[in-house]
């Protein structure tokens, strides 16, 4: 007992240490501010999208929604226990995909078009093939012990997982069995993104952290810290040298890889409601994060200035997407419909 | 169950907890103006190539409901 106590000790005393190291490290490397070398940057002014296409047809909250690489359709989810599938040039519904458990929290289109992923309080990952005379269901990956918060695909055959028991996952979707566990949050998983290469995801958790991972080598690579509580929402910027995350904190915040630390906040004093979802324009200037004040805010990215609100969901916005092609933005609301800006 | 496997569970959790800050503290690291420069030039030169950033003409916006036209 007593050398186990003693042991504990010298581990305390090395995990100190190594904080203090990583600490130090990070500062050496802080040799001037993101924004105040973007004072050289000419402003994106005042940007103001309109509002083009108001989606109806869910009955219910939406949870999440995502673009097809086709950047024309989209996928959504609501809790009235339906995925239905937009070509969003039209308004038009194509695919209506009933759900065994209405709970959902996450949704996603694969790459190839042919197959949407959704899962949610089931604690289940279901994986659709919606190119079928009617939609049939291809898989159900059940192995988390907690809720489904986020799932991606990496191709028709691969698809990564985040939960609220902890974990992460990589999936085979041809046996329907889990590749590599990701384990080293110590709160519930609330999304992930996989980075442009596909080599890295990050997660963003309950415990405030994100955190870089390797997607072949399941190691944690690097951890961000800075928020002080939940990330809900967690992008790449485009070039992959940078990460967005969004928060119950009420703020957003870049932290960029190669220099391991944050180096912008997006806070605003007026906008104390937190954090749901996120996406980047194509050239990663514009920020378009959803809040619970039922507004999408517009940052600058480089200058970490609001430049613009998305105004008219009567209720939360619980998830935001731009497609490949970046024509658009795409909002979804608990008031149970999809906006399309641009 | 002996008092001593809770303990043992916390010391491995400790290894582990110490393993993970030696992978990141082995981390090298580039300098913040460095990213901060690469960032930004990442945005300049693909600002044109971001329609949400330039605008989008109303013949080429395909979320724009087409109004037909009527000849007078």
């Amino acid at each position: 007992m007593a050398a186990e106590k003693a042991e504990m000790d010298a581990l305390k005393k090395e995990c100190d240490a190594l904080r203090t190291q990583i600490e130090a490290a990070r500062k050496a490397a802080n040799d001037g501010s993101m924004s105040a070398a973007a004072g050289g940057v000419a402003s994106v002014g005042r940007v103001q999208l309109k509002l083009r296409k108001n989606l109806k047809g869910h009955l219910a909250k939406i949870y999440a929604m995502h673009w097809s690489a086709d950047s024309r359709s989209m996928v959504s989810a609501s809790q009235d226990g339906k995925l239905l599938v937009w070509d969003t040039f039209t308004g038009n519904k194509l695919v209506a995909v009933p759900l065994k458990s209405a709970w959902v929290m996450s949704v996603d289109f694969a790459p190839s078009g042919n197959l949407v992923a959704s899962g949610g309080l089931d604690n289940i990952c279901t994986v659709y093939n919606i190119k079928a005379a009617s939609p049939k269901t291809l898989r159900e990956l059940d192995a988390h012990t907690g809720y489904l918060s986020c799932c991606r695909f990496l191709s028709d055959s691969e698809i990564l997982t985040a939960s609220g028991d902890t974990t992460c996952c990589l999936w085979d979707l041809e046996t329907g069995k889990q590749k590599i566990i990701f384990t080293n949050h110590i709160g519930d998983c609330m999304s992930l993104a996989l980075s442009p290469d596909m080599n890295y995801f990050i997660s963003g958790a309950c415990d405030s952290l994100a955190k870089l991972w390797d997607v072949r080598e399941g190691a944690c690579k690097q951890t961000f810290s800075g928020h002080t509580s939940d990330i809900n929402a967690i992008a790449f910027f485009p070039s992959g040298n940078a990460v967005i995350t969004g928060s119950d904190d009420c703020s957003c915040k870049m932290y960029d890889l190669r220099a391991d630390q944050e180096v912008l906040d997006y806070t605003d004093s007026s906008l104390n409601a937190g954090v749901t979802s996120l996406a980047l324009s194509n050239s990663g200037r514009l920020i378009f994060a959803g809040y619970d004040d039922f507004n999408c805010h517009i940052w600058d990215s480089l200058k970490g200035e609001k430049v613009g609100v998305l105004s008219g969901h009567d209720n939360r916005v619980s998830c935001t997407g731009v497609p490949e092609d970046g024509m658009g933005v795409c909002t979804g609301s608990w008031d149970s419909f999809l906006k399309l800006w641009n | 169950m002996s008092s001593k496997a809770p303990s043992s569970n916390s010391v491995a959790h400790a290894r582990r907890i110490v393993q993970q800050l030696k992978v990141e503290a082995g981390f090298e690291r580039i300098k913040v103006s460095k990213a901060s420069a690469d960032l930004m030039t990442y945005c300049t030169e693909n600002a044109r190539n971001d329609p949400l950033l330039m605008g989008i003409q109303a013949s080429e916006n395909p979320f724009k409901d087409k109004k037909p036209c009527t000849i007078l």
